[in-house]
Order: structure tokens, then C-alpha cells, then sequence
């Protein structure tokens, strides 16, 4: 089997696809979201989200702030003062963006520094991303930023580093809806070590958080453009099940194999014919210990066990395909070598890691 | 980090990492030179390509530039960075743009990540930037999925001495806005740019790969992820440190292998060895194209960092497993051989013979990245 991992222009042209596919976007008339996802305060969410912004207005973008944060850095108040402002409303020394006026003011992009907001009850809606989506249904786009701490499945880390919890969070899967997010990275600065210590912990997460995001949007283009290939950009270990495998060892090496990576664990086992029920309830022991080390676990049927394993693992971007010693011997052993041997000959572009029994 | 014991500190090392050109790394690092130097620092601009954007040109004017060196090189005129003049100066940082750099032939270093090292140990601060793309470990990865062979890398432990590496962010959309716009290269440039690295899907793995390689530098940083003094003490919890066993030669497949196995054995925090087994002492089983591939890849194992061993032996299968025995190795790394032909089948019994042999270990068959299809 030959997999070209380059044949792009087999397809049609990639820049054609996308446009239409962005045209089809903009048909529908919504806004684009644009968030920058920093780690902590004061590592430049604000600058760089009014920068922007000063920029686009500078190349002719029609563009209104409508909602900053309070005790900004000097240089960020100044370009602030450069733009068009629609003050948020204080409703109970809470800051409500004022969604009817921006509606009705109706321009091409609305800053909103700070995304994570509860509004106070009564309010137009609960959460200030709701009034974001509710800009962005109207069509108008929305650059925003927002802290690693606020992000609502992250928070559980962010408490266990940090020892503070937050109520203000936006769910991620706003966030991984977003037409783009940046990461603003910059070192802690602060003397005190185990502060550097904790804030680096933040930082790591963000960015981390940060290349799965843009890891789905890899996926997504190349589904989108119908390419097949292994990217490699991120971990992914295929731990290959047998009645007989020590899977329990392969799969505990997975895992700090996929943390050591900030990979992915996956798991499969090839259903064959004539089991025994030894090797039922071996299997089913390895399936449990599969689940027990976070993998995504799969049962595949196929005739032909290898090729049925490098299906799933082109077809999942697997980087390395963890094997027992023993893959089962059969009458084509002679001819063909061991299903092993055939596993590793035709693995292209894929890491096999042999383990013993 | 540094002994404390040393006449001179050392300077600290600061890199702006980026994915592409454009994406904003030598703006970023201007923007720090010149807050540092509103808080008083002592600052040079050592070398800067301004690729003529303007905001950017904009941000060095009111910074002290020391003047570049002019040579000659067959009958051209090239500017490089004055590391003499600069050492002379002995600013307390100086900005380096462009890392990777080889520096054109008749300066005094190769490199000019070697230039830097030479202002490091004068205890000067130096910030400079760089691409994902140049770090040496992932060379392959880069080629086997943009198609383009970077040729000027960086050793990965030069990248690990950085104190800090700091991920300079732009979406693939804008980045490619600016490149329509000429803000990065001038129009007729941009097309070919296009045609290579500016491809959307390229730029998005490279972006997705420049936040992991920043992420697991601050990973690397992090005092409980300290390595352990040599070998036999335990880093996790039920394990001891692995020891990687990579069997190198000949081969073209064996860059690839060392590459691999530098990424792994530093992600793992393992110990990495290569070997290379040859039938006598003197090398004379070899032909003299042979012996030139080996040495090269024992030059490139040692560049990275790894130790090379001799070993002797008329089969290699057996000397390899008797010495990872011996050496204590968790895993031997051996390159997948292309079978191309059917007698590449029987040549990949080495590989056979060698998970025959090694049933008490793991092994670890390197993917053969470097030579899969390239249509670019």
C-alpha cells in the first residue's frame, strides 16, 4: 500500500475550496469570532486585541470597542481613545455591553475585551458570550479575549494549580466555535519562584489548549479537501490488542509515552474467529485496562488484521503503532513472513514499536 | 542552570518562536527591546533583516544598531553580523534576528547560533527569533508534511539552553492576508511563497507543531521534570529511565533515525546511545562511498548530542542485542528499510532477525520518513 502524503494536486485546488467554502460562510451572514486566549492578566490580551483593532480601522474596517477593561496599561487606553466607543452599561458595578446599541450602531467589527462575564440578573441574557453570539448572528464580527481561568472545563486544572475557583466561565466549546483563536504567550514575570512555577504550569495549558483547537481545524480543512495523511503534528499511539499481548504493559507505556507528548491513546483489538474463552475474558480484561488508561478504544472486524490496523491508523493520524511479539501465527506465515513482519513492511510513515511478551 | 562558581554569568537566552515569516516574531522582539530599554537596559539591535516592512523598520530607528560586517564571497557583497564589534561594545543585551542563519563561507563561524553562543558566554543577554521549522529533531516531521526540506536547522540542545522560548501567535487567515497585501514579501514573491510554506494546511500543522514545541519548552523547565544525574534513577513513578539504543550506518534512513530518536529520548528524558556494528575494526567491509555516509552520520549523532559507539561483529542482529543487554537499554531503534524490491524483502531480515532476537526488549522500527513522496 502506498499512502502519498503530498498529493494535493490530485484534488482540486485547496485555495479554490476554500474560498467557496468561506463564501458559503459568509453567505449565511454571520459574524466571524476571533478570540485571544492568554494564560493570565497581564500577559497582553488587551494589547494586542486593540492593536488589531487599530489596525483594521486603519485599513478602512469599520470598527467599534464595546467593552474594555478597567486599569489598562497607558498605551492601550490611547489606542482605546483612537476608536469609536460604545460604553457598556453599569448595571450593579457590573459592565452589561450595551447589545441594542451596538445592534442598531451595526458596524463590520465590535472589540469586546473580556469575554467571561456573568451579567446580572434580568438582563438580556445570562452570559456576556451570549451577547456575543447574539452580535454574531446579526452579522457583525467580534474580536474578544478571554483568561486561560475562565475557560469552564479548564478551570478544574486552573483551581489545582492555583487553588482559586471562578464562576464567570464561558464553555470551551464557545471557544473551540471561534473562527480563529490566537495564543498570547509571554513569559511569568514575577521573582517569586513557585508563582514563575504555577504560572508557567498556566502557561503550558494554554498553549497546549491552544494546539488542540488548531489541531481540529487541521482535521477539519483536510476532511474538507479530502486529503488522507498523517501530519505527525501531534502524538497519536495506536496500542494493537491480543488475547495474548501484554497489553497491560503497551497501554501503561501509551499513556506516559502520550503525556511526556501531550499525545493521544488509542486502542484497538481485531475481532477474529474461534476465540476461546480464555482469551474472551483475556480480551475483555485488556479492554477494561484500556479504558482505565483514558484510550479511545475500538473493536475492528476485518479479515486481514494488519491491514484493518493501518486503516485505523492512517485514518485516525496515528504516529506509532504499539504490537505484541506474538501476532498469531497462521499458514501465510510461511509465505509471507508473520503477520509482524507484513505489520512492519507495510507501516509507511508510521513508528511500529515492538513489544515483548 | 549555570555553575555558580563561574568568573562571568552567562547570558540568558530568550527566543521568539514562530511558524512562518510574517507572523510577527522580529515586531514582538523589537517591542521588548524597546521596554527594556525604557526600564534602562543596556541595548544593541546585533542584527536585524527588515525584509522592508515598514512597521517594523519603524521599530529599530530610535534602537543603537551596531554595524554590520561586509565580506566578500565570490565577488558578491554579504552582510553579517559583527560578533567582534559587538563583544567590543558589551551591551548588557543584544537583539539577534534570525537565528538559523548560515553565515555566508570566510566568517568566522559557521552558524550564527554559534555567533550567539560566543555573546552567551560573554555574559551577554541576547533575544533572537526563529521558525519551528529549523529545529533539527523535526526536520523530518516538517518534510514529511509540508514537503519541504528545510536546510538550515538548529540542534535541539542549543534551542533547550534558551531560558525562555516565547510562541509568537497570528492565524493562518492573517498571515495569509498580510502575504496578498505584500506586507511580507513583495507581490511577485508572495505567489511562489504560495506555493510552498503559505499553503493554509501547511501553516496550520506548522502553527500546531510551534505551540507544542513552546508548550514543552516551558514542560522542560519545570523543576519536578528535572532529569536525574545519569542513568538508573527513577523520573516516574513504576519506571526507570529508558535508555534508547539507536543502530545506525550507512544508510540514508539513519538521519532520519537520529532525528527521531534525539525527539524521543528528550521527550521521554531517556538516555540515547548509537551504535554502529561493522564487521572489523578498520572499516574495510566498507566501500568508500559507505564509510563516508557513516561518518557523516556519526558527525550529524554527535552534533545532536549522542554518543556513537563501535561495535565488531559479523552479524549485526546478534552484537546489537548483546550489547543493548549489556548497556541496559529499554528500547533499540532500527530504521525501517522501503521494501522497494523483492530482495529488500530479504534485506529487511536484519529487522527480522533483530525482533527475533530481542524478545526481552523493545523495538522501536523508526518510520522512514524522510523518503516518502514528495509532490511539491
Amino acid at each position: 500500500m502506498t499512502v502519498d502524503n503530498h498529493d494535493r494536486s490530485a484534488h482540486r485546488d485547496p485555495e479554490a475550496l476554500l474560498q467557496q467554502v468561506e463564501a458559503e460562510e459568509r453567505a449565511k451572514h454571520r459574524g466571524q469570532l476571533k478570540v485571544f486566549l492568554g494564560y493570565a492578566s497581564g500577559v497582553g490580551k488587551s494589547f494586542k486585541l486593540f492593536d488589531e483593532g487599530r489596525r483594521r480601522h486603519l485599513r478602512g474596517e469599520d470598527v467599534v470597542v464595546a467593552a474594555t477593561q478597567r486599569d489598562l496599561p497607558a498605551d492601550v487606553a490611547q489606542t482605546i481613545r483612537t476608536l469609536e466607543n460604545i460604553p457598556t452599561r453599569d448595571v450593579g458595578g457590573v459592565p452589561i455591553i450595551d447589545v441594542p446599541a451596538v445592534l442598531a450602531r451595526h458596524p463590520q467589527v465590535c472589540l469586546v475585551d473580556g469575554l467571561a462575564y456573568d451579567n446580572p440578573p434580568g438582563s438580556r441574557h445570562g452570559k456576556r458570550y451570549q451577547d456575543v453570539e447574539e452580535l454574531l448572528e446579526a452579522g457583525i464580527s467580534v474580536i474578544t479575549s478571554i483568561n486561560l481561568k475562565y475557560v469552564a472545563e479548564q478551570s478544574e486544572f486552573v483551581a489545582s494549580v492555583i487553588g482559586t475557583t471562578n464562576v464567570d466561565t464561558v464553555p470551551q466549546d464557545f471557544i473551540n466555535s471561534a473562527d480563529e483563536v490566537v495564543v498570547v504567550d509571554a513569559p511569568p514575570e514575577t521573582d517569586a519562584t513557585d508563582k514563575a512555577h504555577q504560572l508557567s504550569q498556566l502557561r503550558q495549558r494554554a498553549l497546549l489548549l491552544t494546539a488542540d483547537v488548531v489541531d481540529r481545524e487541521l482535521e477539519e480543512y483536510l476532511r474538507l479537501h479530502g486529503i488522507q495523511s498523517s501530519w505527525g503534528t501531534q502524538e497519536r499511539i495506536l496500542v494493537c490488542m491480543t488475547p495474548r499481548a501484554n497489553a497491560a504493559k503497551m497501554l501503561a507505556s501509551g499513556r506516559r509515552n502520550v503525556d511526556r507528548f501531550h499525545g493521544e491513546l488509542f486502542a484497538i483489538y481485531v475481532v477474529q474467529d474461534n476465540l476461546t474463552p480464555d482469551d474472551r475474558t483475556a480480551l475483555d480484561r485488556n479492554v477494561s485496562l484500556a479504558h482505565a488508561q483514558h484510550a479511545q478504544v475500538d473493536i475492528l472486524t476485518g479479515k486481514d488484521p494488519v491491514k484493518t490496523i493501518l486503516e485505523y491508523a492512517r485514518g485516525h493520524g496515528m504516529t506509532q503503532i504499539f504490537v505484541g511479539h506474538n501476532l498469531r501465527r497462521t499458514w501465510r506465515t510461511r509465505l509471507f513472513g508473520t503477520p509482524l513482519d507484513r505489520l512492519i513492511r507495510d507501516a509507511e510513515g508510521l513508528d511500529v514499536r515492538v513489544f515483548p511478551q | 542552570m549555570t555553575g555558580t562558581n563561574q568568573a562571568r554569568r552567562r547570558g540568558r537566552l530568550k527566543v521568539f518562536l514562530g511558524y512562518a515569516a510574517g507572523v510577527g516574531k522580529t515586531y514582538q522582539m523589537l517591542i521588548e527591546a524597546h521596554e527594556l530599554k525604557r526600564r534602562g537596559v543596556d541595548i544593541v539591535i546585533g542584527y536585524f533583516e527588515s525584509h522592508g516592512r515598514k512597521e517594523t523598520i519603524a521599530l529599530t530607528e530610535s534602537l543603537e544598531t551596531v554595524p554590520r560586517m561586509s565580506l566578500e564571497y565570490r565577488g558578491s557583497r554579504f552582510d553579517e553580523m559583527d560578533t567582534g564589534a559587538i563583544l567590543r561594545r558589551q551591551p548588557e543585551v543584544a537583539v539577534v534576528d534570525e537565528f538559523p542563519h548560515t553565515n555566508v563561507p570566510g566568517s568566522a563561524r559557521l552558524k550564527r547560533w554559534e555567533d550567539v553562543h560566543v555573546l552567551l558566554e560573554a555574559g551577554i543577554d541576547v533575544l533572537t527569533t526563529m521558525n519551528v521549522q529549523h529545529i533539527e529533531s523535526l526536520n523530518d516531521q516538517i518534510w514529511q508534511s509540508t514537503g519541504v526540506r528545510v536546510r538550515e536547522t538548529i540542534p535541539d540542545w542549543v534551542l533547550k539552553q534558551a531560558e525562555e522560548v516565547v510562541m509568537v501567535d497570528l492565524t493562518p487567515r492573517a498571515l495569509l492576508n498580510r502575504l496578498a497585501r505584500g506586507v511580507i514579501y513583495p507581490v511577485e514573491r508572495a505567489e511562489a511563497a504560495r506555493q510552498n510554506f503559505f499553503q493554509e494546511s501547511t501553516l496550520v500543522a506548522l502553527r500546531e507543531l510551534a505551540m507544542r514545541q513552546a508548550a514543552y519548552a516551558i514542560d522542560s523547565r519545570l523543576p519536578d521534570e528535572e532529569p536525574s544525574i545519569s542513568g538508573g534513577a527513577s523520573v516516574t513513578k513504576g519506571e526507570g529511565r529508558e535508555r534508547l539504543l539507536l543502530l545506525i550506518g550507512p544508510d540514508p534512513a539513519s538521519a532520519a533515525l537520529i532525528r527521531r530518536g534525539r525527539r524521543v529520548a528528550d521527550y521521554l528524558q531517556a538516555d540515547c546511545l548509537a551504535v554502529y556494528v561493522t564487521k572489523t575494526q578498520d572499516w574495510q567491509d566498507l566501500t568508500d562511498k559507505q564509510r563516508e555516509n557513516l561518518e557523516r552520520h556519526l558527525a550529524f549523532a554527535r552534533g545532536l548530542q549522542i554518543v556513537t559507539r563501535n561495535l565488531h561483529g559479523a552479524d549485526t542482529a546478534e552484537s546489537i542485542v548483546d550489547f543493548a543487554r549489556t548497556y541496559g537499554a529499554t528500547q533499540i531503534f532500527v530504521a525501517r528499510e522501503k521494501p522497494r524490491t523483492l530482495r529488500s524483502w530479504f534485506a529487511s531480515a536484519l529487522l527480522q532477525r533483530i525482533v527475533n532476537r530481542a524478545r526481552d526488549m523493545q523495538v522501536m522500527v523508526v518510520a522512514d520518513r524522510s523518503t516518502s513522496h514528495v509532490a511539491v
